[in-house]
């Protein structure tokens, strides 16, 4: 266990722990966009910036620093707020209808942005290239359907060319995973259309109502997720249908 | 040595890209053709760089017997003059720069008809340099592999190989007190002693030949003139810390150095010198180049691996560090190509040798492209410690036709404007950083009275903001509204407010970024700011730029009193503003004008004026 | 561990390689190149158009016949590569970044050929010009014009 100080507050964690973590364990709640637990640190939106103040002094994102003996760190130095505040208020100058960036700001005292609005056409952008999507898609999935696009400000996400995805499966965890609800996917019938993507994936019919429920490019998890097989077999509705017959058919035999 | 003496006649001609640039290949068909056509017997060679680059076309010749002398600025008329002067065994002074005595000949001395030509050692370019990274640059025949181990090559490969540990080698760099020449000062032999500590397998080292720094052309040098150091040097490295393979990743703009190198590795491989059991010895190792493709960030040593592992060139955040997680997740030591060149020079002579040079906690010599606003430009290398002043003044000459020279730019983008009267600092890492520079990669700018140097801010951020990677919000947002408040105040459209904000934003950039092309690209502004504050308050108080650069804000007219009609400034400007007749006073519409100035800086009479 | 099981990685610098390789032979990179080029490399099609689309070497659209790089580095840029530039666009009638309308020439900046003692410098194709004067623009792209196989290039006007 490696033991630090976080505002004056002593906490211990595990060795390899990120800074992070620790100001959390602290009961120190500090923004993040392009932080999850289920995906390796990334260190770009630099929202959850930390001063460092002993034994050396420095000014790190709290995200991709691991954890040392005896550091002593400060949540809420001029610098460390200058980093969020700043951060946000260029986010909310990209993204002026995003909900989400507008709490985040205004938590940080933030309630306008002194960096203009988009044009009328980027009015609606709610991306804050927090690369969650792509990182999930690559590194989670391994499908890699998205990816970065051009670089510096005209960086953006995208499929290869913008164009339909051939390797994408259709699974939601792009939108699930977006801090910001950036990415749209509707069910449509026998498609689920995802939006952002400008792809579209066919999803399976349920043998038993004939509603479409999932995509079929995921069906090759059967293979190797033996353990949830059954999932392709009946939509969740006709599946619960099912097993509370089995409850009932299985209570009817005791003589309930 | 008789390789390098020979008893025929001996002309190199300078042909690097500069020297290519400046007509080199022409001068050299010229050499050629007249010695073909009269039958005259020498050896003509293409080498590197020779280094006063202000000079080029280059030539330097050696009769035997008569002596050794460098011809500049030639043109093809001036070599077969030349030629000629030579087949009847004159050697002539005219178009001499200067006379090299030589080390191992009965040239030693200056030849008595050439009395008036001065000593290389006495040219104000030459007197204050050491060469030790260039020390074979322009002298020899850049493939040969024999002429590079004449001049004591391969020594150090083959002293590390045959009777040295690795942990001797890390000492031996240690103690010589080599610093990381790419810029960011890291003592080399500390960095190699924590990655050859590292038991993560394989192990590699990279050679960061990314020179992106605008100004800079160093590390093209030395591969286009001597890529056998570099070579030497990462064998060596790769020894040190237990690597068996290395990678030169050299930028894309660099098509003739990425050439060299590569022939040279395959010479080095012919002859054993690269491949398996170097010298008998057991140590295997091996050198691929990877091709850059236009992206400054692959300087930077994270986003160089991942460009090498094939995809964007990200940089990653650090910790870890590449010397214990780099390229696949292994250890990995990145050294910039000035840095391997003297580490092959270091081995062979010895630690005590090049501590002795320089001063302390600042050992040996650092290369500097000199360029811009002054009278001798190329590149010089010299030892560290000698001060600002000594560089501009003494090996350039100082400014340009009379003008005053401002101040000096070094470590590119990510440095910082220094002022005239900074100028006694001695150049070294710590005291250029401490005035709000860097060291850099060795680029040094000299600008003057006619340089706006909010304009040379704004040109800065402009050049960082395009090679942004867009990873981190700072970098890819901060350096965009900095060039926008930039381009308001050339324009005459700030206010104070806007100073007080791009300041915010600098510090705000410069703290939070993820990588070294963020945490440094508001340097320019933030010492423009300190040392140049009055420039900015004219554009934004007074709508005024001083040094009479930024076109919203200047007005070009032609005094009719003083124009003599030639009609230069008719023909040259790019856009075709300017009418009259021939020896007619001419007329600059300012409705077409851009105010690019090019009509005031050709017109002979001076008759062009700015007004402010 | 992805769910999807992931290719050993490719040779270091060979997807940079590959993406030059094509940028050389074709002058640019087109779609179906790069779609082979992925399933050759074993890679996912969005890593290289990633890369692809993040380098400034590589161009989605085909090139001119001639590329003229202008000099865009500190000392070149000093020295009024800003005007050479400015000078080239009016002549050719495109801005930096696109083809002239006969598809002879495409214009660039590049920030930086490392001959910053010879500033302003352009490079046109392999050859690099120092020292550049404005009023050599003219003669310089005939010459290349006149290169044209079996074509002449459009009178030019000095100015």
């Amino acid at each position: 266990m490696v033991t630090l100080t976080i505002n004056g507050k002593t906490v211990s964690v595990p060795q390899g722990t990120m800074l992070l973590k620790a100001v959390q364990e602290a009961g120190i709640d500090l923004p993040t966009l392009c932080y999850h637990d289920a995906l390796s640190p990334y260190g770009a939106c630099r929202l959850c910036m930390v001063t460092i103040t002993a034994p050396h002094h420095a000014i790190v994102a709290s995200c991709v620093y691991p954890v040392e003996e005896g550091l002593a760190v400060e949540t809420d130095t001029e610098p460390a707020i200058r980093a969020r505040r700043l951060a946000l208020e260029f986010l909310m100058s990209r993204c002026p209808t995003s909900d989400v960036i507008r709490k985040m700001a205004e938590n940080e005292g933030i309630t306008s942005s002194r960096f203009g609005v988009p044009s009328p056409e980027q009015m609606d952008e709610l991306c804050v290239l927090c690369g969650l999507c792509v990182r999930v898609c690559r590194d989670v999935i391994g499908a890699a359907a998205i990816s970065f696009i051009g670089r510096g400000t005209d960086r953006k996400v995208g499929t290869p060319f913008e164009l339909q995805s051939d390797s994408c499966i259709g699974c939601g965890a792009c939108a699930e995973i977006c801090p910001t609800g950036a990415i749209r996917i509707e069910d449509q019938g026998n498609k689920r259309i995802l939006h952002t993507w400008n792809t579209t994936v066919k999803l399976s019919a349920c043998p038993e109502c004939g509603r479409f429920f999932t995509p079929k490019p995921t069906l090759f998890l059967k293979d190797i997720f033996p353990e949830v097989e059954d999932y392709w077999d009946l939509c969740p509705a006709c599946k619960q249908h099912k097993t509370t017959r089995q409850w009932l058919n299985a209570g009817s035999k005791e003589g309930l | 040595m008789s390789i390098l003496y020979p008893q025929r006649p001996r002309i190199i001609v300078g042909m690097a890209t500069c020297g290519l640039a400046a007509g080199a290949d022409e001068v050299f068909d010229a050499l050629r053709e007249e010695a073909d056509r009269l039958g005259f017997d020498l050896t003509l060679l293409a080498t590197g760089c020779i280094g006063y680059c202000q000079q080029e076309p280059l030539v330097d010749v050696r009769m035997p017997d008569l002596g050794r002398v460098l011809y500049a600025k030639m043109t093809p008329e001036r070599a077969r003059n030349l030629i000629t002067a030579l087949s009847t065994g004159k050697l002539p002074a005219e178009h001499a720069l200067a006379s090299i005595p030589e080390e191992d000949s009965n040239t030693r001395k200056r030849p008595e008809h050439l009395s008036a030509v001065p000593l290389i050692s006495e040219l104000p370019f030459y007197t204050q340099q050491h060469k030790i990274v260039l020390r074979n640059s322009g002298l020899i025949d850049p493939f040969s592999i024999e002429e590079y181990i004449a001049r004591d090559g391969y020594q150090a490969l083959s002293r590390t190989l045959l009777h040295l540990s690795s942990q001797d080698v890390i000492d031996e760099i240690t103690q010589s007190g080599l610093r990381g020449r790419g810029g960011g000062g890291f003592p080399t032999g500390k960095k190699w002693g924590v990655c050859s500590n590292e038991t993560g397998e394989p192990k590699y080292i990279i050679c960061n030949a990314d020179e992106g720094d605008p100004g800079a052309y160093m590390d093209r040098t030395v591969l286009e003139s001597d890529p056998y150091s570099v070579i030497e040097g990462m064998t060596i490295g790769g020894y040190a810390i237990g690597a068996n393979s290395g990678y030169v990743y050299v930028r894309n703009e660099y098509p003739l150095a990425i050439e060299r190198i590569n022939r040279a590795i395959a010479r080095a491989e012919e002859c054993g010198l690269l491949g398996e059991e170097i010298f008998g010895s057991g140590f295997n190792f091996s050198i691929k180049v990877v091709r850059g493709a236009g992206a400054f960030v692959c300087g930077e040593e994270t986003a160089l691996i991942a460009s090498i592992e094939g995809g964007l060139g990200e940089p990653r955040p650090r910790p870890p560090y590449p010397a214990k997680n780099g390229l696949w997740g292994k250890p990995t030591i990145i050294n910039n190509v000035k840095t391997l060149a003297s580490v092959s020079a270091i081995v062979s002579k010895g630690a005590r040798w090049y501590s002795n040079i320089g001063t302390k906690g600042n050992t040996g010599t650092v290369v500097f492209s000199l360029v811009g606003k002054v009278a001798n430009t190329g590149l010089v290398e010299v030892p560290l410690g000698l001060t600002l002043k000594e560089m501009i003044e003494g090996i350039g000459n100082g400014g340009l036709a009379g003008r005053r020279v401002k101040a000096v730019q070094t470590g590119g983008p990510s440095g910082g404007c220094l002022p005239a009267r900074l100028f006694d600092l001695p150049i070294n890492y710590e005291a250029l950083t401490q005035a709000g520079s860097i060291m850099g990669s060795g680029g040094m700018v000299v600008m003057d009275e006619d340089t706006c140097m909010v304009d040379v801010a704004r040109y800065f951020l402009n050049f960082t903001m395009a090679e942004s990677c867009g990873k981190c919000t700072p970098c890819r947002e901060g350096t965009r509204y900095m060039y926008e408040i930039l381009t308001r105040i050339v324009e005459g459209q700030a206010t104070p407010e806007d100073v007080v904000l791009l300041e915010e934003l600098a510090i705000w950039v410069k703290e939070t970024s993820l990588c070294g092309l963020g945490q440094t690209a508001p340097n320019p502004v933030l010492t423009t700011l300190r040392y140049f504050h009055d420039e900015y308050d004219a554009h934004i108080m007074e709508k005024r730029c001083p040094a009479g650069v930024c076109r919203a804000l200047i007005q070009l007219t032609i005094d009719p009193e003083l124009c003599n009609g030639c009609g230069l400034c008719m023909r040259e400007c790019p856009v075709g503003a300017i009418s009259g007749e021939k020896k007619k006073p001419h007329f600059i519409d300012p409705k077409m004008c851009t105010q690019c100035r090019t009509c005031h800086d050709v017109c002979p009479e001076g008759a062009v004026k700015i007004v402010r | 561990m992805p769910i999807i099981a992931q290719p050993v990685h490719p040779p270091a610098g060979a997807l940079l390689a590959k993406l030059h390789a094509i940028n050389s032979e074709r002058g640019y990179l087109p779609e179906e190149d790069l779609r082979v080029a992925a399933d050759e490399l074993a890679l996912p099609l969005s890593l290289l158009y990633s890369a692809a689309t993040f380098y400034s070497a590589f161009s989605f659209k085909p090139r001119g016949l001639h590329t003229v790089q202008v000099c865009m580095g500190t000392a070149c840029y000093i020295r009024g590569g800003d005007r050479l530039l400015e000078k080239l666009e009016t002549k050719l009638g495109v801005k930096h970044g696109e083809t002239s309308e006969d598809g002879v020439f495409t214009i660039d900046t590049v920030h930086c050929l490392g001959s910053c003692s010879m500033s302003p410098v352009i490079r046109v194709d392999e050859d690099t010009y120092g020292r550049f004067k404005i009023n050599r623009i003219p003669r310089v792209l005939n010459k290349y014009r006149q290169n044209e196989p079996g074509e002449k290039g459009p009178g030019e006007q000095e100015t």
